[in-house]
């Protein structure tokens, strides 16, 4: 008898089978007892027992799981959005009772209707537009600039001792505050608004790095070194991929950023914009219009979000799930 | 626990024993695969305590090792004593103080895939599956991309990770992770093993079946295995001769040879009377090494 068979630990099915005659048929027969609740399906799957059987009751499985989930997902839905209609009620419901001055604060409806125009006569598509390329080529530089430098900060301790103070005091110093000074260098047009995007979308993503790779685990390192890895296929392999989800966070705070800023950028001197728009609709007195602009802007801020979440979660897919 | 005078008469037991067992079980090959040449090691002291004693510490001190090609051979020590620092000095990770390390002859000068380390926290890539870290290692050597999936897959199996090649390692057990380590160092096809307590953090069953496949792996690859740690029993069982270190500085305290009939065939080979003997012998080897160990600690905590 081998002393393996005695094990009862998770992995010692593996063992078993490996002591022996190291085939695959058996693992199906020794890993349900004990293996881990993932072993069954994978020790099955190579051996092309799933698909016939699935084919013929995979429909009729499908829509009980439907079935049976469909309540679950409903109320989630119904929790998740309650918050928003509640307030979207107060919004109708407050000045058409008159707690609210209607002048100022027009019912929902009245908003949703001036919206629907604007969008019909295309001038919510050409500010949205404008504001959207402003706002894309300000993130997209930054992203190609940050992410580099933030790498090289990271990882050579001269160029951080060396640019460390300086990045500090620019870190520091609000990105709307250099908005006059952006202005009076590169005019009042499209480049001083995507120079203040790039600025301010550059911080976020820099930071991040930065730490992403100070944050990347030593032992993957001490290994890469005992492989002899060149400083290349360091970074390449190792360096870059393990800062990926710290990195993301940068720049997905980034991204919130680019609208934010932008938007009071094209506030101050634009002839286009959804900023623009907001505050033309002002100066006209054409208040549902405004609301309208802001609430478009809410909505392109969480879509862009949400983007990045999608592309966040593709990439570090390998992360170990934290709290179930 | 036994008094100190009990470990006098089982002292006297082995000497016999070694002087007959190195020849069947480490054979003294004219050319041996590591040697290690008077190899000391200091280290600039970190805080207060080490500036007071002149600013540098001493891990390693003497450090005189023959190593024979296709050995098993553990280091076992109190903990601060060096044990890491030697196998980081044979990894080529840092450079001896003074002395030299040979390995097949030529002195290391630094790390090489002719000497593979596995680590006690098995430092997988999270981002890759099992069949991707093996790989990792093959795309360092640089074999032929098309060869690196069949090679991997074949390394997986060797460590009994067949069908678990598309799992990632936060899918795996601990055990199986450093199953995958282990795959991972032996595809590229080191010489020489270095394995730094890599049993350490499992539980004592996986533990000890992970111990098994170890040797098994070793007699069907032949590796020459350097194989650091604090556990007794896992010396025993693992090495054929075992060096006793002392605490700091490091030093080689005796190195006893194992004589264990067959160390995969019987039953329960940590029952035997060779091994109990064996055991106690190191036992008392390390035991006054483990209360100086702490008297230093407790020293510099203090400090």
């Amino acid at each position: 008898m081998s002393p393996t068979t005695r094990t009862a630990a998770p992995d010692a099915a593996a063992t078993a089978t490996a002591d022996g005659s190291a085939t695959a048929a058996p693992h199906s027969a020794s890993v349900p007892a004990k293996a881990p609740p993932q072993a069954p399906t994978e020790t099955t799957r190579p051996e092309a027992a799933l698909p016939k059987p699935q084919s013929a009751t995979a429909p009729a499985a499908l829509r009980r799981r439907v079935a049976h989930r469909l309540p679950r997902l409903l109320l989630g839905a119904v929790t998740r959005s309650v918050a928003v209609v509640a307030l979207l009620l107060l919004w109708e419901v407050a000045p058409r009772l008159g707690l609210a001055d209607r002048t100022f604060l027009p019912p929902f409806s009245e908003v949703a209707d001036a919206w629907w125009g604007l969008a019909a006569d295309g001038q919510l598509a050409d500010n949205a537009r404008a504001s959207l390329v402003r706002s894309f080529s300000g993130f997209g530089i930054a992203v190609a600039l940050a992410v580099p430098l933030g790498l090289l900060i990271g990882w050579y301790r001269p160029v951080a001792d060396l640019l460390g103070p300086l990045l500090e005091v620019f870190r520091n110093t609000a990105a709307l505050a250099l908005l006059p000074v952006f202005v009076l260098l590169l005019g009042i047009g499209e480049t001083s608004k995507i120079s203040i995007v790039v600025y301010a979308c550059t911080w976020p993503i820099l930071l991040n790095t930065i730490s992403a790779v100070r944050g990347v685990d030593p032992t993957l390192l001490k290994l890469a070194r005992s492989m002899d890895l060149p400083a290349h296929r360091l970074f390449q392999k190792v360096i870059l991929p393990a800062s990926v989800p710290t990195m993301f966070t940068g720049i997905r705070l980034a991204g919130a950023v680019s609208i934010l800023v932008l938007v009071a950028a094209e506030m101050i001197g634009a002839k286009a914009g959804l900023g623009y728009l907001i505050n033309a609709s002002q100066y006209n007195f054409a208040i549902p219009q405004m609301y309208a602009g802001i609430i478009t802007i809410s909505a392109i801020g969480v879509a862009f979000n949400q983007l990045l979440v999608a592309v966040e979660r593709r990439l570090s897919s390998w992360r170990v799930p934290t709290g179930g | 626990m036994p008094e100190p005078t009990h470990s006098v008469p089982t002292h006297s037991v082995p000497t016999p024993f070694l002087s007959t067992t190195p020849a069947p079980t480490a054979p003294v090959t004219p050319a041996p695969k590591i040697v290690f040449e008077d190899v000391r090691k200091e280290f600039a002291a970190k805080g207060r305590a080490g500036a007071r004693r002149g600013g540098a510490v001493t891990a390693l001190d003497g450090i005189d090792l023959e190593i024979a090609d296709g050995e098993f051979f553990v280091l076992v020590g109190p903990s601060g004593c060096g044990k890491s620092t030697l196998l980081d000095l044979l990894g080529g990770l840092a450079r001896p103080t003074t002395g030299r390390i040979l390995v097949d002859g030529r002195p290391v000068t630094g790390p090489g895939l002719d000497r593979g380390i596995v680590f006690q926290q098995y430092a997988l890539l999270p981002w890759r599956t099992a069949q991707g870290n093996v790989e990792f290692g093959l795309e360092a050597t640089g074999v032929p991309r098309r060869q690196r999936p069949a090679r991997a897959r074949e390394f997986l199996a060797l460590v009994g990770l067949r069908g678990f090649e598309d799992r990632h390692p936060h899918e795996l057990s601990g055990g199986m992770r450093q199953r995958v380590a282990i795959a991972r160092s032996l595809a590229y096809d080191p010489g020489v093993l270095l394995m730094d307590e890599p049993f350490a953090a499992l539980d004592a069953q996986t533990r000890e079946s992970l111990q098994d496949e170890l040797l098994r792996i070793w007699q069907r690859t032949g590796k020459t295995v350097v194989f650091i740690t604090h556990g007794i029993d896992e010396a025993v069982h693992l090495g054929q001769r075992v060096a006793v270190m002392s605490s700091r500085p490091g030093r080689v305290k005796r190195i006893v040879p194992i004589a264990l009939d067959s160390r995969t065939g019987t039953d329960d080979l940590r029952s035997s009377p060779e091994f109990a003997r064996h055991r106690h012998e190191i036992w008392s080897l390390l035991r006054d090494e483990v209360a100086r160990a702490q008297e230093l600690e407790k020293e510099e905590v203090s400090a």
